[in-house]
């Protein structure tokens, strides 16, 4: 049988798929990019979830706690409450033991006991919480052992202030009288002149004891020793002497058992000296009772603010500076490395020679130049970006050099894809895990160095941000024994931030790189 | 190897010199101190300032102060704080005591964390191994004055057992005032091991993972000696530079816990200096701190250019 393979007629051929469309069949799974691999990885590494969630949390607080305090700053510094505990009125009425402004005072005399007793029966607010623990111990007195008690005592800090002496105008003492009709807190309580303290009987005559505007009592001997009457009262010794009263006392108010014959003010050349419940002045003078969630520090400003502002400044201050520094340290590194050869080396002798400065010679440098012309916060991202970009443009180099003799940047080179396109769209994206990796372990580092060199005075932030955390510590270190809190507070904080944030670091890196893993980059 | 060293020490001299000439010049276009009048002192502090060149050019300026130093180790005296005294004779008094300090804290900190590095490679991987990677990474995040309140707080106010302050007095070695040492050695300390303890687990793990320990291992010996012999041996090779790099190091890094603890030392000296407006002091601790920072680097540098041979400079891909 023969046939025409090459003269096969065309009516016989026919269309085999004229109506179906080819094309690859879907892929079934779903497609994961860098990214998302990366975050499926990171997610496995528990600890660094942890931290991010911190980081969260922190950086929450950084910016809600300014918010949230009805502090400023800048303005709110209280003269007396310096150092003082956490203390939330409402909280504090509970008796549960937190946010009450307490101090333990260990080793206490009868004597002091007894003054904080006097201040509760004045004020009507107690000092003392709970009772006064008695801890008998044996002492050698002129040779001979004897038996002591000393007490152990829990102290409202904020109640023990108790009245205070305060210089005001007439106008002043007129508003206060005005304020105490209104809302009916007794602001102004009667003065105490040190003569009427102690009299000695037997003398005849009144002998000065020291001036303490919390003895309002009268005393047995100079020491401060109170005179109790037969019910174990204090016997008043308010001054009732009119011919020295400052302004009239007009207000409805009066304490317990005044009669109208005491007087509320002191005439001292021009104004008037008064004894002020200072808790209730504090409300006068603020509107509010004291609410202080981390307590105060040295200068009588709210911690609780006074951290959220610092970490405010010390985080973006720390985000401002390592975006500058990737994105010099990488058009510095990506030119080194590509290029290589005499570039390469003179490029690498002007970091090192920069990277020799000691930073701390730096920042105080800028600070001495610059610091009056730009201000202080320029000078200081200058000084930290000066020397910061070094190692970025090293980390950046050294991935140029392992990625730019590689085939596929060969074969954009023939296309003929400029150099800068070759940079930045062939070689750069490579090395985008490592750089953004090392990005977020720059800002613990920052922050830690910030908070040295503020902690040091080298910088002073108080006229931008008001403070700063290592401000915050290095007037708090002070006063570290009687309030230990201050010097807490701000170092917890720093501690936290630092710890998760190196952590969240290492493990972006665990997820960017899985490769090398727990190895340096 | 010679020719290496030799290279970079030359490079370090040449680039200390451009470092001091940059804020030699930085520091002198500052205005300078002003004189108390009538000081017995002032005239010969301005007789001393017109010598030094001070109504010249800069660069004419930074050439006399080369060479006073150079010729006769004349640092200028102090304007300021130390009125009228030489600055290199206050320096030298107060370099012993920050001395003392970092060397009791690498004395104290090589033992402690190298062998807790070599723990938790031995047991790597194991509960050990993490508890000691972590608490070296917590450690290595805080800041040192974190380290110092706590320590002060707990160890000298509430178990009084320490001092709060460093002891005065010009005489280190005396019992009291080595003791009073103490606390800032230890916040000092804390840094330093954590950072021996993680360098020596990389470098021991990596190594114990290597041919040659299974090797040892046919051979016969135990697995106690093959760590011995031949892993440590290995491992400290980059471990024992590290030392050297790291006191250098925390010299510079000292400047906080010098002032907690109230060392009379050269970190104390140079923030007085800054807020004294002492330039001539200020110019003197900047080449210190400069000339630190250099050597930690060259140091590093050329022991990793004997351990490794291929990381030598010049050599490049």
């Amino acid at each position: 049988m023969h046939k025409d393979i090459v003269n096969i007629p065309k009516e016989k051929f026919e269309f085999a798929q004229r109506d179906i469309s080819l094309h690859d069949e879907k892929l079934k799974t779903k497609s994961r990019g860098y990214l998302a691999d990366a975050f499926l990885r990171f997610k496995k590494n528990r600890s660094s979830v942890v931290a991010a969630f911190i980081i969260g949390v922190l950086i929450l607080f950084s910016i809600f706690a300014p918010i949230i305090s009805p502090y400023n700053v800048k303005k709110d510094k209280d003269n007396t409450y310096k150092n003082l505990p956490p203390f939330v009125e409402p909280i504090s009425n509970l008796g549960i033991g937190i946010f009450d402004g307490s101090t333990v005072r260990d080793s206490q005399n009868e004597l002091q006991i007894q003054m904080l007793e006097a201040i509760g029966v004045e004020t009507g607010r107690s000092p003392i919480i709970g009772h006064p623990k008695e801890v008998y111990y044996t002492e050698i007195y002129r040779g001979q052992e004897v038996e002591r008690v000393s007490y152990s005592v829990k102290v409202n800090r904020y109640y023990e202030i108790g009245c205070r002496f305060i210089v005001m105008s007439a106008d002043e003492f007129k508003k206060i009288m005005a304020w105490q009709d209104e809302t009916g807190i007794q602001v102004l309580y009667p003065y105490v002149e040190n003569k009427n303290i102690y009299v000695d009987l037997e003398e005849g005559q009144s002998v000065p004891t020291q001036r303490n505007s919390n003895i309002w009592y009268q005393c047995v001997d100079t020491k401060g020793n109170a005179k109790l009457d037969g019910n174990g009262n204090f016997i008043p010794a308010y001054s009732t002497d009119k011919s020295k009263e400052g302004v009239e006392y007009t207000s409805s108010l009066r304490i317990p058992g005044d009669d109208g014959s005491y007087i509320y003010s002191y005439a001292k050349s021009g104004s008037v000296e008064v004894r002020v419940n200072y808790y209730n002045y504090y409300q006068y003078l603020n509107g509010r009772t004291p609410m202080y969630i981390f307590g105060t520090d040295d200068y009588g400003r709210d911690l609780f603010d006074a951290i959220g502002m610092g970490a405010r400044f010390s985080l973006i201050f720390a985000i401002v500076v390592s975006a500058i520094n990737l994105t010099i340290g990488a058009i510095y590194g990506a030119i080194q490395g590509y290029y290589g050869g005499y570039i390469d080396l003179v490029m690498d002798r002007i970091a090192d020679i920069l990277s020799g400065v000691p930073y701390i010679v730096v920042v105080t440098l800028f600070q001495l130049h610059l610091a009056q012309k730009v201000g202080v916060v320029p000078s200081f991202l200058f000084a930290f970006v000066l020397t910061g970009w070094i190692g970025m443009a090293a980390l950046t180099r050294k991935q140029f050099y392992r990625f730019k003799g590689q085939e596929y940047v060969l074969a954009a080179k023939t296309l003929g894809s400029s150099d800068k396109r070759l940079m930045f769209k062939h070689i750069f994206p490579n090395s985008l895990g490592t750089i953004i990796t090392s990005c977020v372990l720059v800002i613990p580092g920052v922050i830690s160095s910030e908070t040295s060199l503020t902690y040091l005075g080298i910088i002073n932030l108080s006229n931008l941000v008001g403070t700063s955390i290592g401000e915050l510590m290095s007037i708090s270190q002070t006063a570290m024994t009687t309030s230990p809190h201050a010097m807490l507070y701000p170092s917890l904080y720093v501690s936290l931030l630092l710890i998760s944030f190196n952590l969240f670091g290492n493990g972006l890196r665990d997820a960017f790189n899985p490769s090398t893993r727990g190895v340096e980059d | 190897m010679i020719k290496y060293v030799l290279q970079r020490v030359v490079l370090m001299l040449m680039t200390l010199l451009i470092i001091t000439c940059i804020c030699f010049v930085l520091i002198r276009m500052l205005p300078p101190a002003i004189l108390p009048a009538g000081d017995p002192h002032t005239p010969a502090i301005e007789a001393r300032r017109e010598a030094m060149g001070y109504n010249k050019p800069y660069m004419v300026q930074f050439g006399i102060f080369l060479k006073n130093v150079f010729t006769k180790w004349d640092w200028g005296v102090s304007d300021k704080l130390y009125f009228g005294q030489d600055v290199a004779k206050i320096f030298a008094e107060k370099l012993p005591a920050t001395m003392l300090v970092n060397l009791y804290s690498i004395i104290f900190s090589i033992p402690v964390g190298i062998a807790l590095g070599i723990w938790a490679a031995l047991k790597k991987n194991k509960m050990t191994d993490h508890v000691i990677s972590t608490v070296t990474m917590l450690v290595i995040s805080v800041p040192s004055f974190v380290y110092a309140f706590l320590i002060q707080y707990f160890l000298s106010y509430k178990l009084d057992i320490f001092p709060f302050l460093m002891e005065g007095g010009g005489n280190y070695f005396k019992w009291s005032t080595f003791v009073s040492m103490i606390p800032a050695v230890l916040s000092l300390s804390f840094g330093t091991i954590a950072g021996f303890t993680r360098t020596t687990r990389a470098e021991l793990t990596e190594v114990l993972t290597s041919e040659f320990m299974l090797l040892a291992r046919t051979k016969g010996l135990t697995k106690a000696q093959a760590t011995v012999r031949h892993a440590l041996k290995n491992c400290m090779v980059v471990v024992l530079p590290s030392i050297f790099g790291s006191f250098v190091g925390i010299l510079g890094g000292s400047l906080i816990i010098e002032r907690v603890f109230a060392v009379p030392g050269v970190g104390q000296l140079y923030l007085n200096s800054i807020n004294g407006q002492d330039y001539p002091m200020f110019i003197l601790l900047t080449v210190f701190y400069t000339s630190i920072s250099l050597f930690a680097a060259i140091v590093v540098d050329i022991s990793y250019g004997f351990i490794d041979p291929r990381i030598r400079m010049g050599s490049r891909k």
